[in-house]
């Protein structure tokens, strides 16, 4: 069986790989409510399947446009994607250093 | 009595004829938002006098200028003779969860409020090639992660026309209020649980979800992608048919969008619902709600006249000459909402990795040492609590270790739901419906507040709507009268695998059988207290 509860530490990890951070405040009250959801999703186990149920990715089974062809169509525009940026120079996007294996912060 | 009272119909048809003209309808329909909608929504918001209770505040932006040069071409177009289109000189307010190039595209999300998109969802497209005037964005749960509509960055959040007190449901609140209060006729919204029907239900208006694939998904920012479905709100059923005509068909950008021909839904209105078989089942009379303690599932009754209200519109139908099918079984119906809790968290999860103030959108102002912490603090400040909430969530329930348990299950339990309707609408098999008729919530709209912080409940809004998303199918909301505290309430109808045209012909002839019903001519608190001003 799965634990009942996400503990504070199982909480924190989980924090850290969705790249967040959160106050005292903040984790306290969205741990409470993640438990409280998992909770709630906990009779999707005890409802019996048969093995020959697919699972579903739609609901609908997908009659959706055929394949285009594989061709390269420019934007118009580039330059007004490139200005949405928080930082750019040159035409390239600008962000701070990226951590090397073993020296990121956590 | 201005041009805010017609409906989209009697716009376009006197637009067309050039005996209406398209800034008339425009500058109406901004006078009447001046009237009723009080500040638009935005950050940080400061202390607000108390007036502003009684607005409506729907939109997040109103694109005055935008409007304006469209009902200018709108104007020389029937100056010149040239066809207009099929929705000349309508205003259209846009779920501000839609790129529209020209406007800022906030979903409702710090970590967008400068997000002005270089391009326009295909749907927006629609509509403005067919002559719609874009009146503005309506505001939303943040990413339409909501059913109340109070989670939006940008406040003050939209409040019911019906009583300000009272929310106008979500994730779509803007977009139904905005409707309710006459400020527009049409709006566009999505649905991924019921974020269409259930604020139509709560705002006595009607909304529309169509078929998966019917409305193409290009240029919507997605949160759950296997799930989300555009379509319209409107104030009666002929005017979603009209909406709907424009914005259904297939588009080469959305490879999930249907390639069936699109029929002519305001053509199937009138052909009455004589022989039609029509269901009510009673696993749609009740919900099922867990302990959120203990995870155990008990019963819970619904308010009573929400099922009262399921009898009277099927007495209604019956009188036209429907059939009427009891006992209806759709026992995985109570499954609705713990699937979506695993399916929709998974994919918005997926959705929101995306967000991290390198190519658009917030950056945190705060020195950082290396694009880790850049990417952290970014969505630490950038996204509120629902976005943090189910990104937790998603990554929980399909992370390898549980994703068997969880997700896979879920995926399987999809399969359960959809076949309970493919059973109930099969031709060939026991009860061979045209549609099924439920309510569209548990209660009416419930107070400011009274759920915001408690989201089990919050999602358990959606009960009686979201069998339709896992499912694919369409469904409509419709008004069908007002609780004792003169509260909306909405009935649905689930319908067949792209048969939105039998759903619209059976919503639109209880409609107009109950024209004259004295319920119908109650208007809405927030348009009385901007008469008495």
């Amino acid at each position: 069986m799965l634990p009942e509860k996400i503990t504070r530490e199982m909480f924190d990890k989980l924090v850290a790989l969705a790249a967040l951070e959160l106050d005292e405040e903040e984790s306290e009250y969205l741990r409470t409510e993640l438990n409280h959801q998992l909770a709630a999703v906990k009779e999707l186990s005890e409802i019996p399947i048969d093995e020959d149920i697919e699972p579903s990715l739609h609901g609908i089974n997908c009659q959706g446009n055929p394949p285009r062809p594989d061709e390269w169509k420019p934007f118009p525009d580039p330059d007004a994607i490139l200005a949405l940026a928080p930082e750019s120079r040159e035409r390239y996007f600008v962000v701070p250093d990226i951590a090397q294996p073993g020296q990121e912060g956590q | 009595m201005n041009t805010t009272s017609l409906s989209a119909l009697e716009i376009v048809l006197r637009v067309r004829a050039g005996e209406l003209s398209a800034m008339q309808v425009l500058e109406e329909h901004l006078a009447q938002i001046a009237a009723v909608d009080g500040i638009p929504g935005q950050l940080d918001l400061p202390a607000l006098p108390p007036r502003e209770e009684q607005k409506v505040h729907a939109f997040i932006q109103v694109t005055t200028d935008l409007a304006r040069q469209q009902a200018e071409q709108i104007e020389a177009k029937v100056a010149r003779g040239e066809d207009p289109g099929p929705l000349a000189g309508v205003p259209v307010s846009i779920k501000d969860i839609f790129c529209v190039q020209g406007t800022t595209t906030t979903a409702g999300s710090r970590i967008l409020y400068n997000f002005r998109p270089p391009y326009t969802a295909t749907t927006v497209a629609r509509l403005e090639q067919a002559g719609a005037l874009i009146l503005g964005k309506t505001n939303l749960d943040e990413f339409t992660y909501g059913s109340s509509s109070e989670s939006s960055a940008f406040q003050p959040h939209p409040n019911n026309p019906w009583n300000t007190q009272h929310v106008t449901g979500g994730s779509s609140g803007g977009s139904a209020a905005a409707v309710a209060a006459y400020e527009t006729p049409l709006s566009l919204g999505t649905d991924t649980g019921g974020s269409i029907r259930q604020p139509a239900a709560f705002c006595g208006v009607v909304g529309l979800k169509p078929t998966y694939g019917r409305t193409s998904r290009y240029g919507l920012i997605a949160f759950g992608s296997s799930l989300d479905c555009p379509g319209p709100l409107a104030r009666n059923v002929s005017d979603a048919a009209l909406m709907l005509q424009v914005l259904a068909g297939a588009d080469p950008k959305d490879s999930t969008s249907s390639i069936q021909p699109v029929p002519d839904y305001l053509a199937a209105l009138a052909e009455g619902v004589r022989g039609l078989r029509i269901g009510i089942s009673p696993d749609y009379d009740h919900i099922a709600y867990p302990d959120t303690e203990t995870g155990e599932m008990g019963i819970q009754a619904i308010q009573p006249e929400m099922n009262q209200a399921v009898r009277e519109v099927a007495q209604v139908l019956a009188s036209l000459g429907a059939e009427i099918i009891e006992n209806v079984p759709m026992p995985n119906a109570r499954h609705g909402i713990p699937t979506y809790f695993v399916i929709s968290r998974v994919e918005a999860a997926s959705n929101l990795h995306r967000f991290d103030g390198v190519k658009y959108g917030y950056r945190t102002q705060k020195p950082v040492q290396d694009l880790t912490e850049l990417y952290r603090v970014t969505r630490a400040e950038g996204f509120g609590l629902q976005p943090k909430l189910r990104i937790l969530m998603g990554m929980y329930v399909s992370a390898a270790a549980h994703a068997a348990h969880y997700y896979q299950k879920a995926l399987r339990v999809r399969s359960l739901i959809r076949a309970d309707f493919e059973r109930a609408f099969d031709p060939t098999g026991p009860y061979r419906l045209d549609a099924l008729l439920t309510p569209t919530t548990p209660t009416t709209a419930f107070r400011r507040k009274e759920v915001l912080r408690d989201t089990v409940l919050m999602q358990y809004s959606d009960q009686m709507t979201v069998g339709a998303n896992h499912a694919g199918i369409p469904a409509i909301s419709i008004p069908a009268g007002l609780d004792p505290q003169g509260l909306p309430i909405g009935v649905q109808f689930f319908g067949n695998d792209f048969r939105e045209d039998i759903i619209l012909r059976v919503a639109y002839a209880y409609e107009q059988a109950t024209e004259l019903a004295p319920w119908r001519q109650e208007i809405p608190q927030a348009l009385r207290a901007a008469e008495v001003k």
